[in-house]
């Protein structure tokens, strides 16, 4: 279980607040979306729990199975089982997706005290994942999302998770430059992850990524803290609604 | 009676300075066992003029700006000491190639391959110089010679005089496979000199690779004559030890519809300085010259120069000049480019690009790109950045699980790719890449 309890954050740089008071918790196998105008620390949120440098938390606590995920490094992070997918993936010229990828998966390995996968045996699993995921054979081969487009780019963070198998999905606004077929297969790879094990935090701005990924509670965020919570049909309100009416209502 | 006093005659401050030049200047040679006789004895002499009349560079000659020329000066090289670590990790071994080997600069036919390859001649210098008539004779020196203009190269001048072994290579056809040529070190205070030269006929191809560690003090030189459509691959990979001093120096001539790629890695070394003088004459040919550099000051106080001149004489050709270095723990990085571009080269396309990756603020980045030109339907362009690491970059792979240290080391070969892009070859490509992801796994760990 991921348990965020009133984390309150600050922007090193500009020395400003970002969250100020967050409190959230997601159960094993349960998925949680995030809504939010923009400017009310979504991302922060996600970089924060992942453990990205500039931000200073001033206050509270995150754990993941009752790790204290704050006094650890990004890649220990990810070895406890934390996975951020990222709203842009960076382009890593130069370094191949699968020696990327399976330095990665060993390395996690490793860092749990578990064996390392051997070359075979990984290319059989990444090739049988990349499958299911309609990912060409040739994208495994190029370097790290070097010349994807955004639906490819968003497939191979999906793929990544699918080897990596995280317990805690963190999805930063992945619907952000999708068309409606890349999102259909993005949410695709998502729901064929989902399982009473692992758990993801959804962040989005629209409903619309909603209907592929049916969430199990949604949270309306709003100057740093969570304002209201609820079923799926509070992002539906927030659709036809937009975030005044609610955010006036939560004060 | 009365006397005439005779005054003595006065000495002017640049006549002393001449003076001492040519002192230090017939002390390095006078250190040196030079070679005489032979088909190169001609271009020999000439070389010697011409280095009489440059003498040694000095730290205030423009050319010498970056780079402190003494370590090259200085009458004897510092005897190094043993390094095990600096003993060079084999390179291309699993190749079909033609292997010549070369202890401190000298030919070693016991540990050398059959030199009889189809398509081409390999000689060696000390071997064929006995004849009074050489194919090489014509080129020997004089591809240096020429590229002693508009700039001064005094250490080129001095290989052409002091060499006493090297290939000669002349290219008839599409050899099978790449030839190699294996630098090893025996004496730890050898005063290296080498020097090929290259004549690629027309049509005709060849790759040729050089590795390893020469002497404490290395000098090396290529003369590489391109015909029209020869094709010609140099890729080095130089591991000098932390303590020891290399200049090199290749000049090429490319003619119509010629390729001339190089590409140089290079890791340590106290003093470094690759020069590269591309003088392009026919139209439609194509120039590259890549490098990349690693330092590690902590090891060694690191300088490594680049310094190329590409000439451009005719139309439509095509050059690129990519160098990339990484530098850490107070290394210094040197790169000063040319692009000239003749009247009448018009539809040149010249590109240079020079960036050095700084992984700490003790290490510092100096570059001078140029270009000079005087056609007036050309594309050139020329870029230089100094940056560091990517921070976004870097916590996109810790995310995942890579730990710093091995994060640091991908994003140094993505930094890289540019570089190792201009190996035409994937398979050379990708060994190259093999040995610079070891050796920075090896540094990451200390």
């Amino acid at each position: 279980m991921l348990k965020i309890d009133n984390l309150h954050v600050k922007l090193e740089e500009e020395d400003k607040q970002i969250l100020k008071g967050l409190s959230l918790e997601v159960p094993n196998g349960q998925v949680h979306a995030i809504m939010g105008p923009n400017g009310s620390g979504k991302s922060t949120l996600s970089y924060v729990l992942s453990g990205r440098d500039g931000y200073e938390v001033t206050e509270g606590s995150a754990t993941l199975e009752g790790a204290d995920l704050l006094d650890m490094d990004p890649e220990e992070r990810a070895a406890a089982g934390l996975f951020l997918a990222f709203q842009y993936p960076v382009e890593i010229p130069g370094v191949g997706n699968m020696t990327f990828l399976r330095t990665a998966v060993n390395a996690q390995r490793k860092a749990r005290g578990e064996e390392e996968m051997s070359s075979g045996e990984f290319l059989k699993v990444v090739r049988a994942k990349a499958k299911d995921l309609k990912i060409d054979a040739d994208m495994l081969k190029r370097p790290v999302n070097v010349g994807f487009s955004g639906g490819e780019k968003k497939r191979n963070e999906i793929l990544q998770m699918a080897m990596l198998e995280p317990r805690m999905c963190i999805m930063d606004e992945t619907d952000s430059g999708l068309d409606v077929d890349a999102m259909r297969l993005v949410s695709d790879g998502v729901n064929a992850l989902r399982n009473e094990n692992r758990s993801f935090l959804v962040i989005t701005h629209y409903q619309r990524l909603l209907n592929h990924i049916q969430p199990d509670v949604v949270h309306i965020m709003s100057n740093g803290r969570i304002v209201k919570s609820g079923g799926p049909e509070l992002a539906l309100q927030v659709e036809e609604e937009g975030y005044g009416d609610l955010l006036a209502e939560a004060g | 009676m009365s006397e005439t006093a005779v005054k003595p005659k006065e000495v002017t401050p640049q006549a002393r300075t001449a003076s001492k030049a040519s002192d230090a200047l017939d002390a390095r040679l006078a250190a040196l066992s030079l070679p005489t006789g032979g088909f190169t004895a001609a271009a020999r002499r000439e070389a010697l003029t011409r280095l009489r009349d440059m003498g040694l560079p000095g730290p205030r000659d423009e050319y010498w700006r970056y780079t402190d020329p003494r370590p090259f000066n200085a009458v004897s090289p510092k005897t190094l000491e043993f390094d095990p670590e600096a003993a060079d990790s084999p390179l291309f071994t699993d190749l079909d190639r033609l292997t010549l080997v070369f202890v401190d600069g000298v030919f070693d036919a016991a540990s050398s391959d059959d030199l009889a390859l189809d398509g081409i001649t390999i000689e060696t210098l000390a071997n064929a110089d006995a004849n009074a008539e050489h194919w090489a004779a014509d080129l020997y020196g004089s591809l240096e010679a020429a590229g002693q203009s508009p700039v001064r190269r005094p250490f080129a001048a001095l290989n052409t005089v002091a060499a006493r072994d090297g290939v000669l290579i002349h290219v008839t056809g599409k050899p099978g496979k790449p030839v190699h040529i294996i630098h090893r070190r025996a004496d730890e205070a050898a005063d290296v000199h080498w020097h090929h030269v290259i004549r690629v006929e027309t049509g005709a191809e060849l790759t040729l690779l050089e590795t390893g560690m020469t002497g404490a003090r290395a000098n090396g030189v290529v003369e590489a004559d391109l015909a029209r459509g020869a094709k010609l691959h140099l890729i080095s990979s130089k591991r000098a030890d932390h303590q020891a001093v290399g200049l090199s120096h290749i000049f090429a001539r490319v003619d119509a519809e010629a390729q001339f790629k190089s590409f140089a890695l290079s890791v340590n070394g106290t003093v470094m300085r690759n020069e590269g003088i591309i003088d392009i004459i026919g139209d439609d040919a194509v120039a590259h010259i890549a490098a990349a550099a690693l330092g590690d000051g902590h090891v060694g106080a690191f300088h490594h120069d680049d310094t190329v001149f590409v000439t451009h004489r005719a139309e439509r050709c095509e050059s690129r000049q990519v160098f990339k270095k990484v530098l850490k723990n107070g290394a210094t990085g040197v790169f000063q480019g040319k692009i000239l571009v003749k009247p009448g080269a018009q539809k040149t396309d010249g590109y240079q690009i020079s960036q050095a990756l700084l992984l700490d603020e003790a290490s510092q980045f100096l570059a001078k790109p140029e270009l000079e030109i005087y056609a007036d339907d050309v594309k050139c362009s020329h870029g230089s950045t100094t940056g560091a690491i990517d921070e976004t970059a870097l916590f996109y792979l810790r995310s995942r699980g890579v730990p710093y240290e091995r994060a640091i080391v991908f994003l140094v070969l993505s930094f890289l790719a540019d570089a190792l892009e201009e190996i035409e070859d994937e398979v050379l490509r990708e060994q190259i890449n093999d040995r610079l992801e070891a050796w920075l796994t090896l540094r990451a760990k200390q």
